[in-house]
C-alpha cells in the first residue's frame, strides 16, 4: 500500500522535473526528449485513472509523432537557442 | 522587470485556481442520476455495444467525429501548401550517413507486424478498449518506422488520396442513409446484433474503419510531406 | 499513509496540484521565452495539463474502465437492474471522449505551428522574435 504511494508520488514528480527541465535548456534536441517523456509518463497516469482508450491514443500521438515532427524542425532550422544564419556562416 | 511581473501574474493565477478546484472533492460523484448514468445504460442494452467511449464518440456525439477528421484533413493541406518551395523529388532524400544493417533488417520484419495491429485495433473498436483514432496512428508509425530506415523508400501519392477520399465519402454517405431510413443525420438504421459479438452496433463497426483508415492516410501524408524538405 | 497539510490529504489533490503546475509552466514558456521553437514546445506542455485536469474530474473512487466485457457481464441476464448495478462503480465516460479528440487536434495545431516556423526561417534567417520586426511577408 504504501509502496503504490510512493511510486505515485514519484511519476508526478518526474512529470514536474521534465517539464521545467524542458524550458530552461538551451540545447533545443535535449528539450525535445523532455517533452517526450512528459508523454510518457502522461500516458501511465491515464491507465492508472481507469482510461484506456485515451492512455492508447497519448502514447501513439504524444511520443512518436510529435517528437519526429519537431526533430524535422530542427534540422531544418538552428540547434542551439538564439544562434542565427549569421552565426553558422562563419 | 518583465520576468518579475509575469512570475507574480502566474503566482496570483495559480492560487485562484487551485482555490477553485480543490472544492471539488476528488473521485466522488456528482450527481446522484445524470447524463453518466443515462449512457452507461443505454450503451448495452440499446446499441449492444461493449465498449461506452466508442459508442459515444460514434453514435451519441457523433458530428463532433466528422468535425475532427476534417479538422486533420485541413491540417495535412495546409502543411503541404504552407512548404510548397524547394521540395526534393520522390525518394531522393539526402541523410548524413545511412542506417545500419540491423535497423535495415529488422523493420523490414517488423513492418507487416505493425500494420496487422493497427488493423486489429481498428476493427475490434466495439469490443475492447480501441478504435479508429488509435489504430490509425499506430498504422502511421509503422510508415514512420519504414521511412527512417530506408532513405530512398517511396509511398505514392495517389494512393493515399483515394483511400483519404474514399473513407471520407463512407464516413457521409452513411450518415445521409441514416437521414433517409431513420429520420436524423448518422442514426443507427442496420440492426443490432447480440451483445460482445464481432457483427454488433449496427453501423458503428463500419464507421470507425473508416475513420482508422483515413487518419493513418493523412498522418502518414502528413509525415512524408515534412521529411521531404530541402534544407 | 496520508499525509495531513492545513488539513488537506496531500495525495488525494497531488493530481490537481500536478495538472495546475503544467499548465503554469507552458504559460511561463509562451510569454517570457525568445525562440520560436521554445514557444511552441511551452504551447505542448500547455496541452498536456489540460487534458491531465479534465480526466481527472472523472474519475470515480474505487471504479473500474467503462467496458462491459464477457468477465464483467458473467452470464447475467441483460436487465435494467443488472446493468445500473454493475455501472454503479463504473468511472465516467464522457470526459474520456471529449479529450480523445483534444489530443488529436493539439497535435494538429503543433504540425501547422512548426511548419509555419520553419517558413519564417527561410525568409528572415533569425528565429529571435526580437528581430523579426517588419509585419510584412
Amino acid at each position: 500500500m504504501i509502496i503504490y504511494l510512493i511510486l505515485l508520488f514519484f511519476l508526478l514528480a518526474l512529470m514536474i522535473a521534465a517539464a521545467i527541465y524542458s524550458v530552461v535548456q538551451k540545447d533545443l534536441l535535449y528539450a525535445v526528449i523532455g517533452t517526450g517523456v512528459i508523454s510518457l509518463v502522461l500516458s501511465v497516469l491515464f491507465y492508472l485513472l481507469q482510461a484506456p482508450d485515451v492512455a492508447l491514443t497519448e502514447a501513439a500521438i504524444g511520443v512518436a509523432l510529435t517528437t519526429i515532427i519537431f526533430i524535422i524542425t530542427i534540422r531544418n532550422t538552428t540547434r542551439h537557442e538564439g544562434e542565427s544564419k549569421n552565426d553558422k556562416a562563419k | 522587470m518583465k520576468r518579475i511581473l509575469v512570475i507574480a501574474l502566474l503566482v496570483v493565477f495559480g492560487i485562484y485556481l487551485a482555490q477553485a478546484l480543490f472544492m471539488l472533492e476528488f473521485g466522488q460523484q456528482f450527481f446522484e442520476s445524470g447524463v453518466k448514468d443515462l449512457y452507461l445504460t443505454a450503451s448495452p442494452l440499446k446499441l449492444k455495444v461493449a465498449n461506452t467511449v466508442t459508442a459515444i464518440v460514434v453514435n451519441f456525439r457523433g458530428f463532433d467525429t466528422l468535425g475532427e477528421v476534417t479538422v486533420l484533413f485541413l491540417a495535412t493541406t495546409s502543411m503541404a501548401s504552407i512548404l510548397y518551395k524547394g521540395r526534393h523529388k520522390l525518394g531522393k532524400r539526402t541523410v548524413l550517413f545511412s542506417a545500419s544493417n540491423i535497423v535495415t533488417t529488422g523493420s523490414k520484419f517488423l513492418f507487416p507486424a505493425i500494420i496487422l495491429l493497427g488493423a486489429y485495433v481498428f476493427i475490434h473498436g466495439h469490443l475492447t478498449p480501441g478504435g479508429g483514432f488509435q489504430g490509425g496512428t499506430i498504422v502511421a508509425t509503422g510508415f514512420l518506422l519504414m521511412l527512417l530506415a530506408y532513405s530512398d523508400y517511396k509511398v505514392s501519392h495517389i494512393v493515399l488520396s483515394v483511400v483519404e477520399s474514399f473513407a471520407g465519402i463512407t464516413f457521409a454517405t452513411i450518415g445521409l442513409f441514416g437521414l433517409v431510413y431513420g429520420g436524423s443525420f448518422l442514426e443507427n438504421f442496420l440492426p443490432t446484433g447480440i451483445l460482445n459479438n464481432l457483427v454488433s452496433g449496427g453501423v458503428i463497426p463500419i464507421i470507425y474503419i473508416a475513420v482508422g483508415l483515413k487518419v493513418g492516410a493523412e498522418l502518414t501524408g502528413l509525415i512524408y510531406i515534412a521529411l521531404n524538405e530541402k534544407d | 499513509m496520508e499525509m495531513k497539510l492545513f488539513d488537506i490529504d496531500i495525495i488525494e489533490y497531488g493530481f490537481f496540484i500536478t495538472a495546475i503546475a503544467l499548465v503554469l509552466i507552458g504559460l511561463y514558456a509562451v510569454l517570457i521565452k525568445k525562440s520560436l521553437i521554445k514557444i511552441v514546445i511551452g504551447l505542448s506542455i500547455l496541452d498536456s495539463g489540460i487534458n491531465l485536469l479534465l480526466i481527472t474530474i472523472g474519475y470515480v473512487k474505487g471504479g473500474t474502465a467503462p467496458v462491459f466485457s464477457p468477465s464483467v457481464i458473467k452470464d447475467m441476464p441483460l436487465t435494467m437492474e443488472n446493468i445500473k448495478k454493475i455501472s454503479e462503480g463504473m468511472v465516467d465516460p464522457i470526459p474520456q471522449a471529449l479529450v480523445l479528440t483534444a489530443i488529436v487536434i493539439g497535435f494538429g495545431v503543433t504540425a501547422v505551428a512548426l511548419s509555419l516556423v520553419i517558413r519564417l526561417y527561410r525568409h528572415h534567417q533569425t528565429l529571435n522574435i526580437d528581430q523579426i520586426k517588419n509585419l510584412k511577408w
